[in-house]
This record gives structure tokens, sequence and C-alpha cells, in this order.
């Protein structure tokens, strides 16, 4: 009895009961369905964020006032009691100056921007001529922050794609004249989109961080009577060295915040590997969480198929018999029923790949995540559907072969 | 042929050991045509069920066709059903949905026969039955008497030592019952294919040459029937 023989066999049977048949794989179709979606979203996901982190540079450390929190701050205790000066950024750029290609500060705040009949809020940074490299960020058009515009206190600004798109739809921004918080500044460049990354600049308005100390952010960028900042970036020359440049610039901040060495800092330092692994992990949670209602789909679609091949057993109780009456051995019977269960699940496998590749790719049209669908997912997930099918198939078709020949030809 | 001495089958209900065949002994030539006869409950299905070996005895002997069957596993069983016995059953038991010509095609899959040979062999057997115009018919377009004759054409096409019928005319109106039985007398007669007939109507049985009669799982009657009745004879000739 060939393997073909069986496998129409099968088909037939299946066919003879459509609606059944469909109704029964639909489990497995949504499990592997889900399996596919899932790893190729989140290899797609964790791809981006590596790309990121990368394109932000992996040697970029940023400090930023606040204690580094475990789990959620508890009531009462405000985030906004440290702060981090504009001195600490002089302290720091002074004595690690060597090992650093730039230390750089920014200083963020939301005002309202206005540009003809355009008004909106918008996060205004602060920050020097360094902040383009550290970032890598690419110009659009024009030019970015220098440190003449520093010098002098220029009203300049340089707009993120997705401001400079909103504020002037079509019109090239570059020369025209907008509006924050009711001060004038001119317009000398547009960034290029680095799309939905990790602080993409798409959504922000860069100024010379000195002009806005003297003309925009007023009495609430000082504290007193000491210039504020919000973070301040660190760019390490040899990426090898960021573990330790974060530890020196740690403890040049500690003595100058004149932390005592029990008590914990007030600030905290971040490496962009930091960043990597918290969201690797929220990533990891993610997957398994998922994966695990992937994975009772599965096992509640096998127990579906395994009842439905029950049925069919019981139901062909006489067609079993009649086989064996004209000559198949048990072996025959087990085969050809374990193939229809096999069949069954393979189906349902298939149909679940191409409907997870099809989520996975509706991700990726939608421009939610792009997706990354691997051999290797798909291959896991018809696995997954052959071993659902060999495991659940089993019971069913052992019970089949050892049907007794003469009861079964009379059971009615 | 068949060669039987003191079978018996001993089943197990609840507390009560029930002997449904007590010591049966006979033996069929090769190309006799006869039947066993007895009402329900006489041990005539056991019997039936042991010759066709769709189950082994619980004790005696039975050699068919030179081997001895009743030591021997399942699988060997099955072999012995598939190369020796054709089966007919009162309800046709073909497979739905499945065309005449694979019907009768099934015994020679499971005997392992390659596919052309397989269809060349079937198509024999079809129109021996007289339906090789229908073989690609699915037994519910096919009516009660045609589908017992592809039922037939399935047990003869192993070319089986022995033809074992169940009630062959039990779900078939009367004018199909004459047109089955003298299908089987015309292959005893022209093919010289033994044929067991199983039933409890006299009248069938009285179609062959010998008759069998068994009651309370013993054989009480075991004479030959020397005039039988010619089905359809008034017709055919």
């Amino acid at each position: 009895m060939l393997f073909s023989e069986n496998f129409k066999i099968a088909l037939r049977a299946l066919r003879a009961n459509k609606m059944r048949s469909v109704l029964t794989i639909l489990g497995i179709v949504i499990g592997v369905a889900t399996v596919v979606a899932l790893l190729s979203i989140g290899k797609g996901a964790s791809a981006s964020i590596t790309d990121q982190i990368e394109n932000g540079g992996s040697n970029l450390l940023t400090i930023s006032p606040g204690k580094i929190q475990v789990g959620l701050p508890s009531l009462g205790q405000s985030r906004q009691t440290s702060r981090m000066y504009y001195s600490d950024y002089q302290t720091l750029e002074r004595l690690l100056a060597t090992d650093v290609s730039a230390v750089v500060p920014v200083y963020q705040a939301s005002y309202m921007v206005k540009f003809g009949d355009e008004s909106f809020t918008a996060n205004i940074s602060g920050v020097v001529a360094e902040h383009k490299d550290i970032r890598s960020f690419t110009m659009a058009g024009g030019r970015f922050i220098t440190d003449g515009d520093n010098k002098s206190g220029a009203l300049t600004a340089v707009l993120g794609d997705q401001i400079a798109r909103d504020l002037f739809g079509s019109l090239y921004p570059v020369g025209k004249t907008i509006s924050i918080n009711g001060v004038k500044f001119q317009v000398v460049g547009v960034l290029e989109a680095k799309g939905s990354s990790l602080g993409s600049p798409d959504e922000l308005i860069f100024i010379p961080i000195e002009t806005g100390y003297k003309k925009l952010f007023g009495d609430s960028a000082a504290y007193n009577g000491k210039k504020t900042v919000n973070s301040i970036l660190v760019s390490v020359l040899d990426s090898d060295k960021t573990d330790e440049i974060s530890a020196r610039a740690e403890f040049i901040l500690r003595r100058s915040h004149n932390i005592a060495t029990a008590d914990e800092s007030d600030f905290n330092v971040l490496s962009q590997s930091d960043t990597l692994e918290t969201l690797n992990t929220v990533t990891q949670t993610l997957t398994i969480f998922l994966g695990a209602i992937a994975g009772i789909s599965l096992l509640v679609g096998g127990i579906g198929i395994m009842n439905i091949m029950l049925v069919s057993v019981t139901e062909r109780t006489k067609e079993i018999g009649l086989r064996k009456a004209v000559g198949a051995t048990r072996n025959q019977i087990l085969t050809q029923f374990l193939i229809e269960t096999i069949t069954l699940s393979l189906l349902g496998g298939i149909l679940g790949i191409l409907l997870g590749v099809g989520i996975a790719s509706a991700f990726s049209v939608s421009g939610l995540i792009a997706s990354v669908i691997t051999a290797d997912s798909i291959m896991l997930a018809f696995t997954f559907s052959l071993i659902i099918g060999v495991f659940f198939g089993i019971y069913p078709a052992f019970r089949a072969a050892n049907l007794h020949p003469m009861v079964a030809l009379r059971y009615e | 042929m068949i060669e039987t001495s003191g079978l018996t089958k001993v089943y197990q209900m609840g507390g009560d050991k029930v002997h449904a065949l007590d010591g049966a002994s006979f033996t069929v030539n090769k190309g006799e045509m006869l039947a066993i006869m007895g009402p329900s409950g006489s041990g005539k299905s056991t019997l039936m069920s042991i010759i066709g070996c769709l189950d082994a005895p619980s004790g005696g002997t039975y050699v068919l066709d030179g081997v001895s069957v009743e030591n021997l596993d399942e699988s060997s069983l099955a072999e012995i059903r598939g190369r020796k016995i054709g089966f007919v059953f009162q309800q046709f038991n073909l497979l739905a949905r499945t065309s005449a010509l694979e019907n009768v095609m099934l015994p020679l899959t499971y005997a392992g026969v390659s596919g052309s040979e397989r269809q060349e062999r079937a198509m024999k057997a079809l129109e021996r039955v007289g339906l090789g115009q229908r073989t690609h018919h699915a037994p519910n377009e096919l009516s009660g008497g045609q589908q017992q004759r592809v039922a037939i054409a399935r047990a003869l096409v192993n070319e089986p030592a022995i033809l074992l019928a169940d009630e062959p005319t039990g779900a078939l109106d009367s004018k199909t019952s004459v047109e089955i039985m003298s299908l089987f007398q015309s292959l005893h007669r022209e093919n010289g294919q033994s044929v067991i007939l199983v039933t409890h109507d006299a009248y069938v049985a009285r179609h062959t040459e010998r008759i069998i009669k068994l009651s309370d799982g013993r054989i009480v009657s075991d004479q030959p029937n020397p005039n039988p009745i010619q089905a359809g004879a008034a017709r055919e000739e």
C-alpha cells in the first residue's frame, strides 16, 4: 500500500465532510498563523530596534536626571526632584575631553509653534552644533545649528521632517520665519526623515541652546540661578570603552553633585546597549506570552482533530471492517488513519502559514513593523503541525486498527 | 479444501460462557457449492467468521487450502483473507463515493498488486458480473442488484479459493435475488468457483448442491441436495 494511495483515501474522506474538515483544522490554522506572524513580526521588531540603536550610535551615552527606577515609581515620589545643570555639561566636557568625540547638552521643552494659519504645540530642543554628528542626522536642506548661532544667540531653527510637513505642507521651509511662543525664528535647515526610530528627530524643532536660555526657556530653565539641562549626550571615541567612560562620567557627576558614597545617584547614565537590552527583554516577554497563546491554540486545535478523528473512526467502523475483510492488515489501517490525521493537520499548517505570512505582510505594508518572514519560522510551523498530526492521530488510528474485523463488520 | 475438525467458539458474556460453536467438523471440496443454514443464534455467523478467517476458533482445527489457520496471528489472517477468501455481505459494504472499479480494486491494493494490473483485473471481474459498462458509477448511482454485483466482483477479483456469501439476497427484492443467485450458480458451474452461502432462508439454500444445517452450535444435518433450483432457468433457456 503506497503512501499516495493512503493520501488519496484521506483526501476523499476529508472531502466527504468538507465543512467538518474545515472547522476541524481551524484551530491549527489559527495556531500556526499566530506562530508564523509572531515570529516574523518579532524578528522584524528586534531587527529594527537593533538597527535603530546602531543608527543612533552604539557609543552614545545618555545622562539624564532621576534615579534608575526598578519597577513602578512609588506614589508621592516625584521624579522631578533631581536636576542636572549646564555646569555638569561643562565639567564633563572638560574632564572627559580626551576620550570622547563630543559631549553635548540638551534642553527640551514644548511651546506653541506658528506659521501662517498653522499652529500647534511642538517639542523644542536647545542643542549645540555637535548634536548633528552625535545623532547622525542628515540634512534634507539648509544647514544645522552652528557654533556661531550659539555664540551670537541667533534666532535660527532647524525642523524635523514631520514638523516641516505639518507647518509648511509643500512649501520649502528654509528661509521662512516661524514663531515659537511668540518669538520669531528663521528656519535655516530641515532634517531628513528618520522614521519611527528611537528618539527620532522627525517631530522636533532644534534651536541653539544659548538662544533658548536667553530668549525662550526663561525661568523654567533655571534653578537656584543655575541653568538646567534635560540630558547630556556623550559620544565615546572607542566603543569598547563605553562602559569605562560611563563609569567615569558617573563618578565625575557624583562628585560635583556631592553625593555620599552610600547614596544613590540623582541621575542615570544609559548606554544604547542598555536601551537595547531593555527593549529586547520587553520584546522577548511579549513573544513568549503570545507564543504561549499560540501554543494553547495549537493544543486545542490538536485535541479538536483527535476528537473528530475518533468520531470518524466510529462512523466508519463498517468501512474498517470491510477493509480488514478484504485483506487490510492492522498496520495498513493504522497508516491509513494516521495519514488522514496528518493530512488534516498539515492542511491546517499550510493554510496557517499562508495566513501568518499574510498577517506579517499586512504589518509590513501598514508600516507598523517591517516583519521579517524567515524560512526558519515556516519550517517550524510546518514541523509543528506535522507533530500535532502524529501525536493526536496515533490514538484514533490505534482505535481503528484494533477493531475486530467481525465486530466491525456487524457494527450498526 | 476446507477441513475442519471439532471447531469450537466460546464467548464470555458477563459471567457466563456461551458456546456459539460447539464442535463443528466438516469438509468442503474444491468447486463445491453449498449452503450453511440455521436460524439466528444457531452459530452460523460464528462459523462463517471462522471459515472466513475473520475470527479465530477457541478450539479445534481448520485447514484452508492446505494452510493450518487456527493458530495464525492477525496479520497472517488478514493476508489469507485477502488472498483466499472473497466475501459477499447482505448490505454489500461498498465504499461510498468510490467508483465501482475502485471498490473492486480494493482487495488488490491491499495485496500489493501494481496499478495497471489492478485496473485490468478489476475490469475483468466487473465484466464477469455483467457490469462492464458501469465501472465509474459510485454505489449511490447503482441499484441494489448492481451494487451486489459490484460486491461479488470485488470478492472474485483475487481469484479466491472460496466465495463466502452471508445472506447475499437478504437486502434484495425477489426478482433481483434470482439474478444474484443465478450469478452465483453460473460462477460455480462455468468457473468452478467454490461457493459457500450462509443463510437462514431454505429457498435460497436449495439453490446449492449440499446443505449443512446448524442448531445450537452443532451441525445437525449435512446432506447433498441432488436437484438444486436453477435460478432464472426459465428465462435463461
